[in-house]
């Protein structure tokens, strides 16, 4: 998908980069191609039906205007004025629909590249012991379905029989292949993905049309996109806003008849389409669904427009610890000799013994004892007569024995048990260490050595989760927001805290099995907080229906992605909180641009009103509102509406990015936000018309 | 001493005397609305109205009583005015006109107090005391009422109920305004105000001829005209008249019952929602926009330019000497902000600039510090509104006072601020279409080109402000005893009164029902200035943006020209 949607861009402002594992080379957060505009314009000219328009109110009654104004320009053709204003009524309709249409735009490039995967597939049906070729749409759920090497899994399902490695690019972009298998929490294969090894026998899990695919399609198209709960309390607001407008502008007749300056219908129409909330109005869809297509952008999929919101409001984030706050091993931290060892002599004895340990855990000691010791890896030359021990579950210790040295390391009982056996006797002291970094939720591992001295245990290491870099700030980050962290860990307390502790999260929850992971998340619903979690195992499935936000890794079990409103298709368990942020930056661009779109209309006002009456005998004060000075009274209500339609133009970028997030209390964003756009819809208007209005004065016949 | 100075020291003495009485009185009616015991004379009452004050009810139910009882209120005033001839202690007057006893009922009960009769001239004593008296406390009870009901709404969780609309009613009345009242009609009695059952004096004068001058139970029906923003007057000149409003000491007293309960019901909304700081922020508002406005106010009046105005000292014309410009300024300010609409100068005569500000104060919705309980049900509306596009500005789906603000929250806050624009301006348009309404504009001479003109027009448009908005205040120079003006002021009274009531109860209903949000560093502060700040930001762009065309060919082309 990576290769066919939009040319590849990082988020220049749009938020923050990616999350530690980020999603490499994959779309993001939606820069603005101006192209984007010309090529949606058919669209944006096929949204004019009055059908479609009447869906959204403040727009509906421009195109009205424009309608009524067009009419009346017919009645009286020589008027150049009346031509004008139709035609830049026409233009705020149509800007408006450019907008919708470029951010849907956006969304269909996507889903076309999906569509290619989705080609019709010839499924291998399984009934009993024998084999038959059917289309994969005939597939029913509960079929089962042969895949073997080179085959195109012919619809969702789990594997109920094999292991193969599966190619999912077409969903998520990652070209590494994947293993999934028969049981377990990797079970779970997607129509349209390609079995690249092996023979696995697939349970169909959803109807065709159904299918993970054509959700996905569906969502980026915008076609399932249904108006979220604050998206509908906005659109009744600028509904009565537009009634506000609609009666101030009617009544307005009357009283300027009374006034001796009865205006016309062009004129009025002219007012009320720049009072009523155009700006907002024009740009509510587009935000809705470029809130969504950044998600996507993330190769997340959020199942509906209100999990997107819910996000924004989460005030509970319920985060495994390992992948998500700890690197997935635990990781050699400090050597702790015994009395009467050196650290040096210890280092040596514990890079020795796990020169030849593959594990994460082995590496990391030397790793360890290069960095802090200046121990560099001994060549093979060097120990060519070595013998290395490997781990064995049996023994659970490894080593190596080298010129009669034996040095072994291991989990405590196993070392203390080889010294024993050896007639060695372990110190007092190497056992309070051992308890002591136990107490501290760390590992402790021994290393002993025998030589000439006899066996002995020369100290322990310290083996612990690392927290990955950087969550500490973003746990305060997500504090100042106004969000709980809490930690979910199957460790024992002792160490689950110690973890805690470290990365910073408010909160932990230790020896978690699902039912208390069940038990947590509706004890904060019962306070009234929204609670978010990442899962994928199928016992994590009742608590993703449960939550808020339920965020179902893309590996995981089709129970869990079932139970979820999210799907993360990179299975990156940090992502949530991006989501969370993607959730908050869509109200705010929503609410900012309402500020922006109400704020201007206090210049409109000062643009027409001296426009309309200032030259009326009697009302000759009017004319002092005109503090823009502008050129004439036909200029000034064009300048206007021009104004009116191009600043829709000219936040179509901003409603498609989002604006600029960052997290922080919701007091200082508030100054922020009501500053520039508040604040910023105040003047911009001002200056905007003022060139405007310039700009036609210099047309011959008008000034 | 200067009048700028006097003006500005009785606006010190003012604000010293509201900040002194707020705590108490504040806690006091918070008290008052929680308590569980019935006082005696309070059960005597339920027995008679035959409702049981204990039980509780639901946003319906709620709104059931309020409007029965107020038809039940229309109904009976009528009927008092309709046939007052048969009516002891009547002075001689005779039954009132069907269109002006309609008028005058609804705007009693509506708590607006428009006057279209003049009180010496047609009302005898039965009426004004045992009619439009009482309605002065009891409308002023349904609004206070009303309004606890909302704040309930925010202070109480997963249940529907809002209180009982008996109780809250008698206990305003009977804990509230009636031993307010008392003391303050001592004060006036006190000060030089009348109060007898005297009949009509014929009373010489130094110029030769004679005048009449009529008796009555003057200073108890002041002082509920002010303590309950009612604002009717004994007489036609109301407060300017030296018999309701004898001297300068009174005139600011007046003032101080006019704005106290209004205050002070934020003070019991921060104690019933268990947020004092809540309240103080509503306060904030509230007084931001009122000292704002009483300044702007004070100095139009006092520099209005021309030879004649500055000999004066000020805007003279239509101010009582005793008062001057400085207290006439503040006392215009308080009334039109206020729904009282009583007044102690003529709003008529002031500059154009400074008519415009009576009329933006009313059309502001009467929330800054507004009528008893109306002031602070239509302040929260407005904080709805302010904290749904704030929040959407924080990022969260908008909550105030831990209750979340969605779709239906905000079609009734919605519905509520489309009401009074809507009676506004609807009428105000239809009265300058038809034929013969414009007729009452008396004041022609002021444009001979465009006939009336533009203070014409701001008199049409003042009526139905003040009508719609509940003021009851008027820019003289409207002839307003016509049938149409009677009937149609008479509806906006009616529906800019309830129907808003009927919104705030729904809107009531549903908070109360709500379980709450728990508040975290992500919540919107609605406590701080910075809240406080954009509330009153919103307030003034939504009124100005909404009346911007009928102020700009009324006041404001008179001010500018």
């Amino acid at each position: 998908m990576s290769t066919a949607t939009t040319p590849v861009h990082t988020a220049p402002d749009g938020g923050r980069p990616h999350g530690p594992e980020g999603s490499g080379g994959r779309v993001s957060g939606g820069l603005f191609d101006p192209r984007q505009l010309v090529t949606s314009l058919p669209d944006a000219f096929r949204k004019l039906d009055p059908r479609i328009m009447a869906k959204s109110p403040v727009m509906f009654v421009v195109e009205i205007g424009s309608v009524l104004t067009t009419g009346l320009a017919l009645l009286d053709p020589g008027d150049w004025f009346g031509w004008a204003i139709t035609a830049w009524l026409w233009l705020t309709v149509v800007f408006a629909n450019l907008a919708e249409a470029v951010a849907e735009g956006r969304g269909k490039a996507q889903a076309d590249t999906l569509r290619k995967a989705k080609t019709d597939t010839v499924a291998r049906r399984l009934t009993g012991s024998t084999e038959e070729r059917v289309p994969g749409t005939e597939l029913r759920i509960g079929d089962l379905a042969v895949c073997e090497a080179g085959d195109i899994i012919p619809g969702d399902g789990d594997v109920v029989e094999g292991v193969a490695s599966v190619d999912e690019s077409a969903i998520t972009g990652e070209s590494a292949p994947v293993i999934r298998e028969s049981g377990g929490d990797r079970s779970a294969v997607t129509g349209g993905t390609k079995v690249l090894s092996d023979r696995i026998v697939i349970k169909i899990t959803t109807r065709p049309g159904e299918t993970f695919i054509d959700r996905m399609i569906n969502l980026v198209e915008g076609a399932a996109r249904q108006k979220t709960p604050n998206e509908i309390a906005l659109n009744i607001l600028l509904a009565s806003l537009t009634i506000v407008f609609l009666l101030a502008v009617v009544t307005l007749q009357p009283f300027a008849i009374h006034a001796g300056a009865e205006q016309t219908m062009i004129v009025l129409t002219a007012l009320l389409v720049c009072l009523i909330p155009t700006t907002i109005g024009a740009l509510l869809s587009a935000i809705g669904i470029a809130g969504m297509d950044r998600l996507v952008q993330r190769n997340v999929l959020a199942m509906s427009g209100r999990a997107v919101e819910a996000a924004g409001d989460v005030s509970t984030l319920l985060l495994d610890k390992t992948g998500t706050i700890t690197l997935g091993n635990r990781q050699a931290a400090e050597f702790v000799p015994v009395t009467g060892v050196s650290e040096a002599e210890l280092a040596d004895a514990a890079q020795l013994s796990s020169l030849a340990d593959e594990t994460p855990e082995g590496r990391s000691i030397v790793v360890l004892a290069k960095e802090r010791y200046g121990l560099r890896a001994r060549d093979e030359g060097e120990l060519s007569h070595a013998e290395f021990v490997p781990f064995t579950a049996q023994t659970r210790m490894s080593g190596v024995d080298v010129d009669g040295t034996t040095v072994r390391k291991g989990a405590a009982g196993a070392i203390v048990a080889w010294v024993g056996r050896r007639g060695g006797e372990v110190s007092s002291d190497a056992q309070e260490k051992v308890d002591a970094i136990s107490a501290a939720g760390g590992t402790p591992l021994l290393v002993a050595i025998e030589d000439t001295d006899g066996p002995r245990v020369l100290g322990v290491i310290h083996l612990k989760d690392v927290v990955k870099e950087g969550m500490r700030e973003r746990f305060d980050e997500l504090r100042r927001m106004g969000i709980k962290t809490v930690m979910i860990t199957g460790d024992n307390p002792l160490t689950a805290k110690a973890i805690a502790d470290e990365a910073g999260v408010d909160d932990f929850l230790a020896e978690a099995t699902p039912e208390d992971k069940m038990a947590l998340i509706k004890r904060e619903q019962a306070g009234g907080k929204l609670v978010a979690m990442t899962g994928d195992g199928t016992n994590d499935a009742p608590a993703l229906a449960q939550a808020d936000v339920g965020v179902a890794m893309n590996t995981g079990t089709s129970a869990a992605k079932e139970a979820g409103n999210m799907v993360d298709l990179d299975s990156n368990p940090t992502k949530l909180i991006e989501i969370v942020e993607i959730g908050k930056q869509l109200l705010i661009t929503r609410g900012a641009l309402t500020t922006f779109s109400i704020a201007n209309d206090v210049a409109k006002y000062f643009a027409i009103i001296p426009a309309m009456f200032g030259a009326v005998a009697g009302y000759e004060g009017l004319d002092t509102l005109n503090i823009m000075r502008l050129a004439s009274a036909e200029s000034a209500i064009l300048a206007a509406v021009i104004f009116n339609a191009l600043i829709i133009v000219a936040l179509v970028p901003l409603a498609l990015k989002g604006v600029r997030y960052r997290p922080m209390s919701a007091d200082r964003m508030l100054r922020r936000n009501l500053g520039l756009y508040g604040l910023g819809g105040l003047i911009a208007p001002f200056i905007g018309i003022k060139l405007i209005d310039l700009l036609i004065s210099l047309i011959p016949g008008i000034g | 001493m200067s009048p700028e100075l006097a003006g500005v020291l009785q606006l010190a003495a003012l604000i010293g005397a509201l900040a002194l009485v707020y705590r108490p009185l504040g806690d006091y009616m918070a008290a008052v609305y929680s308590s569980e015991k019935h006082l005696r004379p309070e059960k005597w009452i339920y027995r008679c109205i035959g409702a049981n004050p204990s039980s509780q009810m639901r946003w319906p139910a709620y709104l059931r009583g309020v409007l029965a009882f107020s038809l039940v209120g229309v109904l009976f005033l009528y009927l008092l005015q309709r046939v007052q001839g048969s009516l002891p202690l009547s002075l001689g007057f005779t039954a009132i006109s069907p269109d002006q006893a309609f008028n005058t009922a609804a705007s009693f009960v509506a708590n607006t107090n428009w006057q279209s009769y003049s009180g010496e001239q047609s009302m005898g004593h039965v009426v004004q005391t045992a009619g439009l008296a009482v309605q002065n406390f009891v409308s002023a009870a349904v609004g206070m009422a009303v309004a606890v009901a909302l704040v309930r709404g925010f202070a109480r969780s997963r249940t529907g109920e809002l209180g009982n609309f008996w109780a809250d009613l008698v206990r305003g009345v009977v804990r509230v305004l009636l031993p307010l009242s008392v003391i303050g009609a001592l004060v006036l009695v006190a000060c030089g105000a009348i109060q007898n059952f005297a009949g009509i004096h014929e009373v010489g004068q130094l110029t030769g001829g004679s005048r009449q001058m009529n008796g009555g139970a003057v200073a108890s029906q002041e002082v509920i005209k002010e303590l309950g923003t009612n604002g009717g007057g004994y007489f036609n000149a109301n407060s300017a008249h030296p018999f309701e409003n004898p001297s300068g000491f009174t005139n600011l007293f007046e003032i101080f019952l006019i704005l106290v309960i209004p205050f002070a019901l934020t003070r019991t909304f921060g104690r019933l929602v268990g947020n004092l700081r809540q309240g103080y922020a509503i306060l904030a508002a509230m007084g931001v926009i009122w000292l704002g406005f009483t300044a702007l106010m004070m100095w139009t009046e006092f520099h209005h330019g021309g030879a004649a105005l500055q000999e004066a000292g000020g805007a003279m014309e239509g101010k009582e000497q005793r008062f001057g410009v400085g207290a006439s300024a503040i006392f215009a300010t308080s009334t039109t902000l206020t729904s009282t609409g009583a007044v102690d100068s003529f709003h008529s005569s002031f500059t154009g600039f400074g008519g415009g500000l009576a009329l933006l104060g009313m059309m502001l919705g009467e929330i800054a510090p507004g009528g008893v309980g109306s002031g602070l049900y239509g302040m929260l509306i407005m904080a709805i509104i302010a904290v749904f596009i704030a929040g959407l500005m924080v990022g969260r789906t908008p909550e105030y006072l831990g209750k979340k603000i969605g779709s239906r929250e905000i079609k009734l806050a919605a519905c509520y601020i489309l009401i009074t624009p809507t009676l506004v301006l609807g009428f105000t348009a239809v009265s300058m279409v038809l034929a013969t309404p414009p007729d009452s504009i008396l004041n022609t001479a002021g444009d001979s080109v465009n006939g009336s003109g533009a203070h014409g027009f701001s008199e049409v448009l003042y009526a139905f402000t003040s009508g719609a908005n509940n003021n009851g205040s008027a820019f003289a120079g409207l002839n307003a005893n016509t049938q149409w003006y009677n009937t149609t002021i008479g509806l906006a009274m009616l529906l800019g009164r309830f129907l808003p009531m009927v919104f705030v109860l729904a809107l009531a209903g549903s908070l109360a029902e709500q379980k709450p949000v728990p508040e975290t560093a992500g919540t919107l502060r609605t406590e701080k200035p910075l809240f406080a700040g954009l509330l009153v930001g919103a307030i003034l762009i939504i009124t100005g943006l909404t009346y911007f065309p009928a102020l700009a060919l009324g006041p404001m082309a008179e001010g500018l020209s």
